[in-house]
């Protein structure tokens, strides 16, 4: 089934009915019942889910196949973006050619820098694509926006104003990011019972080419070019002395996850014109290895979960206040509901960085390969031993 | 010739907290062989050691002053730090002024205990994974204590004056018959570190603790050979690090207020410090931080800034990459030190 | 003349004369070793071979082309294949994968992408893998983890994906140290088996002298960093610089 091995097409089946069915799946309250809150199902955090899910699949291709750390993936996350708004301000509104171009441009990037970072290794590698990114942040916050060129628009961030000349606009076409004429934003809300449910447009665009990339990722890790990539993780001096020159092989892959990069930066642009320097900003960078290794690095379907627990931890957790903990916690006594909502108060609303580092610190100790490894465990401790034993060989394989 | 003189003052103080975080790294990486990015934690939980000494000595309780009267005339009610009761109003008040200085007092024994904890806690569990690892627990670990900061003091920087008598400006071109004025506090912030700076060398080069921890960062494993238990002396080395680490965070906080993010602002500069002066070599550190100071001040003149919008922003990463691309090993690196 | 001739090499470290003065001809075909007690120059005078260190005078030249300068890689495509002292292998990787990596690198060169090979050239390759593991005896283990094999396993192993290449020079560095006598023996047996199969030459450097007798056709005694005599095993036995090299060593 679409040239994959029957685990592989298992599994990329399940990926699509996920993608298709989001809207539900994520919305399981009823609009009304107090668990509302924790509904996922809104167009602009599902959109999040799987345009984060690209850029963790696409860092997950150098991350965990090469071994190689990058610090600054999110400079061509955020190349992309302005790639994108470039479009929309000097041609059209349509998203094909601007997301056609956040690729491009951000493959061009991808090969200067990882050309020139991939001199270096190990830490040497991470520090020199820190440096780069910081760099470019630095570029877009203050260099490239200033009167005699802005190509950035500094702090403000790049946007589409009505004196640009948009060629290729006219009248009939809706005034944002459209494809051919169906407008990102348009949702199709379906009210069933008590629940609703909302079909985005941009949602399911993004979605499809997550699929894509998703597929594409699953052929990359099961090629012989993932295996060789896999190899130069393992061992570069046996590398290097089967007469292979890794250089190309890390560059590909360096250029491939850059693109990817693009790609989810050019679809966050589609949902909302608009590009910023902070998109670009290390932290963001760490922001995409912390999905990858909580997922599980070097995994197919690690990444995108990573990706989504994290954007789902960021938009949930970050609206738990203090009257929701007191509304949770109110069938304790008095005297304990207060100490249980000072105990968790730290770790919700604003504090919910802290909970995402601290979950972090724990899997890097306890966890190494992310949810999937937990799930494994989890899995194995229902087996009998006899599966167990039947196990060990596949489970082995680092390219689960 | 003036200005001139006074960039180069201009990038001492910044060159200093480079000198001093990337000093800290190197000592950690060159001892322990571990990356850790939350070294900029460790400044930054100093600079927060100053702010709540600064905090502990302003605890006051309220007393009403019958000599002063509000605009009702009633005697007006005055919040009295307890030191002010305790040693009287001279003295108080004069520890609440010096609140940064006499935090360096204080703020030892916290970082020396943060980082020994830090070390025996986490870090001495990831000696033997790789640096990817390593990287990524420190940075997770980096996360976890600016949230906790956060948490406490909140996301705005916090403003920690210097006392009053170091907080003016000096004219020290005077006898030269140049105009050079500059703040007295940054003279102070770069003759500190390099007191600072010079204390970890002495103590490296003439005691024979540092000549063990030298002969470590130099061969590990025959060090080990020799029976030294060379685990615990790092662990000490970590301390003494996340202490100079801390120092220079309580004593920048007069320059720059403050706030929960300023450790990783530092790190990612104090990295390419690190970087650009070679990995393991501590001169290299030293004179790599300076450096990158200096000519971050240069890049900042108006002169420059016009020239090349924006060049203040991206020197040092500049220079780093070119650094790197054509000394692989930084400027003082020495060979088969994280080399692939 | 010889498949690999170094002519005059000279290295020097600081104020040590690591290497001084060698000259060495390896004859096609033939299974010549290099030894010499500790600090003799016989890692210097490999990584010279394998272009690692670029001596400071004379040359190397393998079938009339001169290593030196040359990348590890570049050199390996000439046709030299190095097995190390630890063995080196793909330990994150299952038995077969890395049986297959030399036998694409083989096929490919450098570099070609082959992000979707076709299934038939896979199966090929996967062909000629287990069949060179099934030459080695190694077929039942090749879903195995390769870093979980024990050491002679591995050394097998490497040894198995240097021939994949089809090499015409195969160097081994002490590549039985660290060793069981019964891997060490299983060793042996698996060169001589190569020896005797293929047209292959193959240049040793080994502390064991149990080893060296059995293997060697022709022996190169390197004594601070000079060679001190070059002949045959028997010849060698006797000599007596070679008694006073490793002799006035130990004493």
């Amino acid at each position: 089934m679409f040239g994959l091995n029957k685990k592989d097409g298992t599994l990329f089946l399940i990926v699509i009915a996920m993608t298709l069915l989001a809207p539900f799946i994520f919305n399981p309250f009823p609009t009304d019942s107090a668990m509302a809150q924790f509904n996922a199902g809104y167009p602009d955090l599902l959109q999040r889910f799987v345009i984060f899910g690209i850029f963790a699949i696409g860092f997950n291709i150098l991350f965990g196949l090469t071994g190689y750390l990058s610090f600054g993936h999110a400079a061509f996350l955020g190349v992309g973006s302005y790639a994108a708004v470039w479009i929309f301000k000097l041609f059209t509104y349509n998203v094909v050619p601007a997301i056609i171009f956040a690729v491009i441009v951000a493959a061009i990037f991808s090969v200067l820098i990882g050309f020139i970072s991939l001199r270096r290794s190990g830490i040497y590698f991470s520090i020199l694509t820190l440096a780069f990114a910081q760099m470019s942040f630095a570029l877009a916050y203050s260099v490239l926006s200033n009167p005699r060129f802005n190509l950035t628009n500094g702090e403000t961030g790049l946007q589409v104003y009505d004196a640009d000349p948009q060629m290729f606009h006219h009248e009939g076409l809706p005034g944002m990011p459209h494809l051919f004429g169906l407008p990102m934003r348009a949702t199709h809300e379906m009210t069933l019972g008590g629940w609703a449910f909302n079909f985005n447009v941009g949602y399911y665009f993004s979605g499809l080419f997550m699929l894509l990339a998703f597929y594409l990722a699953i052929r990359i890790f099961r090629s012989p070019f993932g295996m060789m990539l896999r190899a130069i993780k393992s061992n570069n001096t046996r590398m290097t002395y089967t007469g292979l020159n890794a250089k190309p092989y890390t560059l590909a892959a360096f250029v491939v996850s850059g693109m990817y990069a693009g790609l989810a930066g050019g679809l966050l642009a589609a949902m909302d014109p608009l590009a910023g320097a902070e998109r670009m900003f290390w932290t963001a960078s760490g922001e995409v290895v912390l999905m990858t290794i909580l997922g599980g690095a070097g995994t197919l379907i690690g990444p995108v979960l990573g990706a989504g627990l994290i954007k789902y931890m960021e938009n949930i957790v970050s609206k738990i206040n203090d009257n929701v903990l007191h509304q949770w916690f109110s069938f304790m006594p008095d005297g304990l509901e207060d100490v249980m909502v000072t105990l968790i108060h730290p770790f919700v609303g604003k504090g919910w960085n802290l909970t995402l580092g601290m979950i972090f610190v724990l899997v890097v100790i306890f966890l190494p390969g992310g949810l999937v490894e937990g799930g494994q465990r989890i899995a194995r401790l229902f087996r009998g031993k006899k599966a167990r034993e039947a196990e060990k060989s596949t489970q082995s394989n680092p390219a689960e | 010739m003036d200005s001139f003189i006074l960039q180069i003052l201009n990038g001492l103080d910044k060159g200093s907290a480079y000198a001093l975080i990337a000093l800290g790294l190197t000592l950690i990486f060159g001892t322990l062989g571990v990356v850790n990015f939350a070294h900029g934690a460790l400044f930054m939980i100093g600079a927060f050691c100053a702010v709540t000494l600064q905090r502990l000595l302003s605890i006051s309780h309220t007393v009403i002053d019958e000599t002063q009267k509000d605009f009702l005339g009633n005697p007006l009610k005055v919040e009295q730090p307890y030191v002010i009761d305790w040693f009287g109003p001279e003295i108080g008040n004069g520890l609440i002024e010096w609140s940064v200085p006499l935090a360096v007092i204080f703020a030892i024994p916290v970082m020396v205990g943060v980082g020994y904890a830090m070390e025996r806690g986490l870090i001495k569990h990831f000696y033997n994974r790789p640096h990817a690892d390593q990287i990524l627990v420190t940075f997770g670990l980096a996360i976890v204590l600016q949230e906790i900061i956060k948490y406490f003091f909140g996301a705005n920087p916090i403003p920690t004056p210097a006392p009053d008598a170091l907080n003016g400006v000096v004219n020290f071109g005077a006898a030269l018959g140049l105009e050079v004025t500059y703040p007295l506090w940054r003279i102070v912030y770069f003759c500190f570190a390099a007191v600072i700076i010079g204390a970890i060398f002495a103590f490296l080069q003439f005691t024979t603790f540092g000549m063990v921890v030298r002969a470590g960062m130099a061969d590990r494993e025959t060090v080990g050979l020799l029976g030294i238990n060379i685990d615990r002396r790092f662990t000490i080395m970590f301390g003494i690090a996340a202490a100079v680490a801390g120092l220079a965070g309580v004593m920048y906080t007069p320059i720059n207020s403050p706030n929960y993010h300023m450790g990783m602002d530092f790190l990612v500069l104090s990295f390419v410090v690190v970087v650009v002066g070679g990995m393991g070599s501590l001169p290299g550190a030293v004179l790599a931080g300076f450096m990158l100071g200096i000519l971050e001040s240069f890049a900042s003149t108006t002169w420059a800034t016009t020239t090349i919008p924006g060049i203040n922003q991206v020197i040092i990463y500049l220079v780093a990459i070119i650094v790197l691309l054509t000394r692989p090993r930084g400027l003082m690196g020495r060979k088969g030190v994280m080399e692939d | 003349m010889g498949i690999l001739e170094v002519k005059n090499v000279n290295k020097r470290f600081g104020g040590l004369q690591a290497l001084g003065n060698v000259n060495l001809d390896i004859a096609e075909n033939s299974v010549h070793a290099i030894i010499g007690p500790n600090g003799a120059g016989k890692s210097t005078l490999l990584n010279v071979l394998i272009g690692k260190l670029i001596p400071d005078t004379g040359s190397v030249m393998f079938q009339g082309q001169s290593v030196l300068g040359r990348k590890p890689y570049e050199i390996n495509q000439m046709g030299i294949s190095r097995v190390f002292q630890t063995p080196e292998i793909f330990g994150d990787l299952t038995v077969l994968e890395n049986m297959m990596i030399p036998i694409f690198a083989k096929r490919d060169g450098v570099f070609r992408m082959h992000a979707f090979e076709n299934s038939a050239n896979e199966r090929e390759i996967v062909d000629q893998a287990e069949a060179m593991l099934e030459s080695l005896g190694m077929a039942d283990a090749r879903h195995d983890h390769s870093a979980s094999m024990s050491r002679g396993d591995k050394r097998r192993l490497e040894i198995g994906m240097c021939l994949a290449q089809e090499p015409k020079l195969l160097l081994l560095d002490e590549p039985t140290a660290g060793m069981a006598r019964a891997d060490t023996n299983n060793t042996i047996d698996l060169l001589k088996q190569i020896k005797a199969e293929r047209d292959i030459t193959i240049a040793i450097i080994e502390h064991d002298m149990h080893v060296v007798f059995s293997l060697a056709e022709r022996i190169t005694v390197l004594a601070q960093g000079t060679p001190l005599v070059e002949d045959t095993p028997e010849n060698i036995k006797g000599h007596p610089k070679v008694r006073e090299a490793y002799l006035g060593e130990s004493a």
